[in-house]
């Protein structure tokens, strides 16, 4: 009997088969049980037939090999594979929830949705990534939302693992994924570079946000050349409800140039989560499909589009870090201050690509109940940002690389750990404690806690006494 | 069955016995030499006693263009320095050590797994797999799954795809590569005793025949130690310098 046509009951390697989940064109998936499993699984069973395309059966073992060296975080854990000649199946982990594009059904998502769903997205990416894998097939069909929000990304049969060997490099010419979400460099046949998933999650935020694709769904590769050269329509020019922001944000998921583009799924993430720090530039505001020129250019650029040297996943990953910069606004010691900045400076000298995000933690405001305008919560919210931006001038950084922050909490190393662990942040500066803090004795001082308790590496900062 | 395989040993005890006792803490159930336990290094009658005294854990040991030279069955050219080398080993070993020497095989093999130095395609004449087209020769002259072999200093895998082209692949120290008998695969092992990408540490893989994994090991050693042997023998300087990763 064909693997793929197997009916409750029937067993293959002592896995019985319990329900016909899913039969696709490439592939046929059951709810398979077998005492020894962890957990409630999956068989997923490639179509091999007679004049399947090749690249069917080593997608399949694209798949075995990466999902085995992930060993589960934002993938599917792999419980057990078949022999890939004599029948090739593989065992995972049943993943609860829905598919991202069960969402897209009735039309586009609201942009808080958008931002919550595509947020998730990024950070399983940014995992991914993380661990070496280059995911190059994201869609919403490979997408699982689990119920407490999460995302898991399925279907790894064109990942790329940096450190092992990449068996559909050489065997096939033509661009592997799928054409609406393929970036610019996989149409040229590039498989190592991990912000082509950014370009990818640029798209299915686009569809997400307005229902259509940026650059249609071209058949042919030459039609996905086309994205080399071709703006997409304004998001907001399909739904104009939604924000300069986030369009801005999906504008720079979707450049053609890689070193353009967001550097990597972590910041695609973070600008997610913090729509009010995203740099707002012309295209942001866009409302109607570009003009002539603008297009021509793009085309011109097109035309000489090469593409650019690549480093492996974490390494991009680690290259584009968030910095935490704590910043106490109340404290006046200059020289104190004056160190800070000088840290920041050098860190983002020797990180091109880095973000640094300046922090300040104010007590919560009582919400009602201030008698004058100027001590209410937003005033002094306001206050504390202005502040922070003036003092973060002489550190003299472009607007996308800095962004400031103003935190409530009743202790201030909780707010700054919690940023810290919410936004993935991978290096925190604080300034030492001042030497004769008044009440040393009695609370510990922020930085002390927050060394102890931090996600990441964090460097104190002192000046030269 | 875990197998380490190790080449291009090139009389560095030091480096042999770290790879032993790394391989030993994996678990390694055998041996395989893969060529030039002699040449260049300072210690080459320990090497040879070294494998010798593995006994039946050795499943294989081949001869590489070194050791032909010392028993006098090399007709491969060799530049002076390796020249000097061997006529400075040759009156170090003993009538025991050079007879294990001679009586090695250019090539052997076991199942669907062929061992050679250089190339399966002539092993005699120790030509370098340093392309896809090498490899191709050696994995058609080998007629078997897999082939392993060493002589080029620096690993590398060569797998073919289902089309049957030959791509490199450079391996990660540690990651465990999956390499299915469903394909062909060369892996050349890298050297232990004698790397020359400018870094220290001893080359070897271990290979996993139960489970189909290779994993390539860099493993470190007393460098400063085997250095210093080679200068106080007066071999020649370059062979201290590599080793000590140095250009």
């Amino acid at each position: 009997m064909l693997a793929t046509e197997l009916e409750p009951g029937n067993e293959i390697d002592g896995y019985r088969i319990e329900q016909r989940l899913y039969a696709g064109g490439m592939a046929v998936i059951y709810r398979v049980s077998r005492d020894d499993l962890p957990g409630p699984a999956v068989m997923k069973v490639p179509r091999l037939g007679q004049g399947e395309p090749g690249a069917t059966v080593v997608s399949f073992e694209v798949e075995q090999m990466v999902l085995d060296a992930l060993d589960g975080g934002p993938v599917p854990r792999l419980y057990g594979a078949g022999d890939l000649e004599r029948s090739p199946y593989l065992v995972m982990a049943l993943i609860e929830g829905r598919t991202l594009s069960s969402m897209l059904e009735n039309g586009p998502l609201a942009e808080p949705e958008v931002r919550r769903l595509g947020a998730a997205l990024a950070l399983a990416v940014q995992q991914l990534h993380e661990r070496e894998v280059i995911h190059l097939d994201l869609k919403p069909s490979n997408v699982m939302i689990r119920p407490d929000g999460s995302a898991v990304l399925i279907d790894l049969g064109l990942a790329r693992h940096a450190h092992l060997p990449d068996l559909l490099a050489e065997e096939f010419r033509r661009p592997l994924g799928s054409a609406p979400y393929i970036s610019p460099e996989q149409v040229l046949g590039i498989r190592h570079e991990a912000r082509s998933d950014v370009f990818a999650l640029g798209v299915i935020l686009y569809e997400l946000a307005t229902g259509h694709y940026p650059f249609g769904a071209p058949a042919t590769p030459n039609g996905m050349r086309k994205r080399l050269r071709a703006s997409p329509v304004p998001p907001r020019a399909r739904v104009p409800a939604l924000s300069e922001a986030l369009q801005e944000t999906i504008y720079r998921c979707l450049e053609v140039n890689v070193e353009k583009r967001l550097a990597s799924a972590k910041q695609l993430a973070f600008e997610l989560q913090h729509a009010e720090q995203v740099e707002v530039s012309a295209r942001g505001r866009w409302t109607r499909r570009q003009g002539v020129m603008t297009r021509l250019r793009k085309w011109v650029f097109g035309l000489g589009y090469e593409p650019t040297v690549v480093v492996a996943p974490a390494e991009r990953a680690s290259d584009a870090p968030i910095i935490m910069v704590a910043v106490a606004t109340a404290y006046t010691n200059e020289k104190h201050q004056q160190a800070i900045r000088l840290a920041v400076q050098r860190f983002a000298a020797a990180m091109p690509a880095a973000r640094v995000a300046c922090v300040t933690v104010t007590r919560p405001q009582p919400v009602m109940g201030t008698a004058d305008e100027a001590s209410s919560a937003p005033r002094q919210h306001l206050q504390l940002l202005v502040k922070l931006r003036h003092w973060a001038e002489p550190i003299a950084l472009p607007a996308g690389r800095i962004t400031f922050h103003v935190l409530e909490a009743g202790d201030p190393s909780d707010g700054l750990l919690d940023y810290a662990r919410n936004n993935q942040v991978d290096h925190i500066l604080i300034g030492a404690p001042p030497p004769n803090l008044v009440g040393r004795n009695i609370l510990p001082p922020v930085a002390d806690r927050v060394i102890n308790d931090a996600p990441c590496s964090v460097t104190i900062v002192r000046p030269r006494s | 069955m875990k197998l380490a395989l190790l080449a291009d040993v090139h009389a560095n005890i030091e480096a042999l016995d770290a790879c032993l006792a790394h391989a030993g803490d994996q678990g390694v159930d055998g041996y395989v030499f893969l060529g030039d336990l002699v040449g260049y290094g300072a210690d080459p009658a320990a090497v040879i006693d070294r494998v010798i005294a593995l006994g039946a854990a050795v499943r294989a040991s081949v001869m590489g263009n070194h050791d032909a030279a010392v028993v006098g069955r090399g007709d491969e050219p060799m530049n002076d320095e390796a020249h000097a080398a061997i006529i400075w080993t040759l009156p170090r070993l003993s009538m025991a050590q050079r007879q294990y020497l001679a009586g090695l095989p250019l090539i052997a093999s076991d199942g669907d797994v062929t061992w050679v130095h250089a190339s399966a395609n002539h092993p005699e004449r120790f030509d370098y797999v340093s392309c896809a087209a090498d490899a191709r020769a050696s994995l058609d002259a080998a007629g078997s799954r897999y082939v392993f072999s060493g002589h080029v200093h620096d690993p590398t895998l060569y797998y073919v795809g289902s089309d049957g082209r030959l791509s490199p692949f450079v391996p990660t120290m540690g990651v465990a590569l999956p390499v299915g008998r469903h394909r062909s695969w060369l892996g050349i092992v890298g050297s232990c005793g004698q790397p020359r990408d400018g870094k220290t540490g001893a080359w070897y893989a271990i290979f996993d025949r139960a489970k189909a994994r290779l994993t390539y090991h860099r493993v470190p050693y007393d460098v400063a130690a085997a250095a210093a042997k080679i200068r106080r023998a007066g071999l020649p300087e370059r062979f201290a310098l590599q080793i000590e990763g140095l250009p």
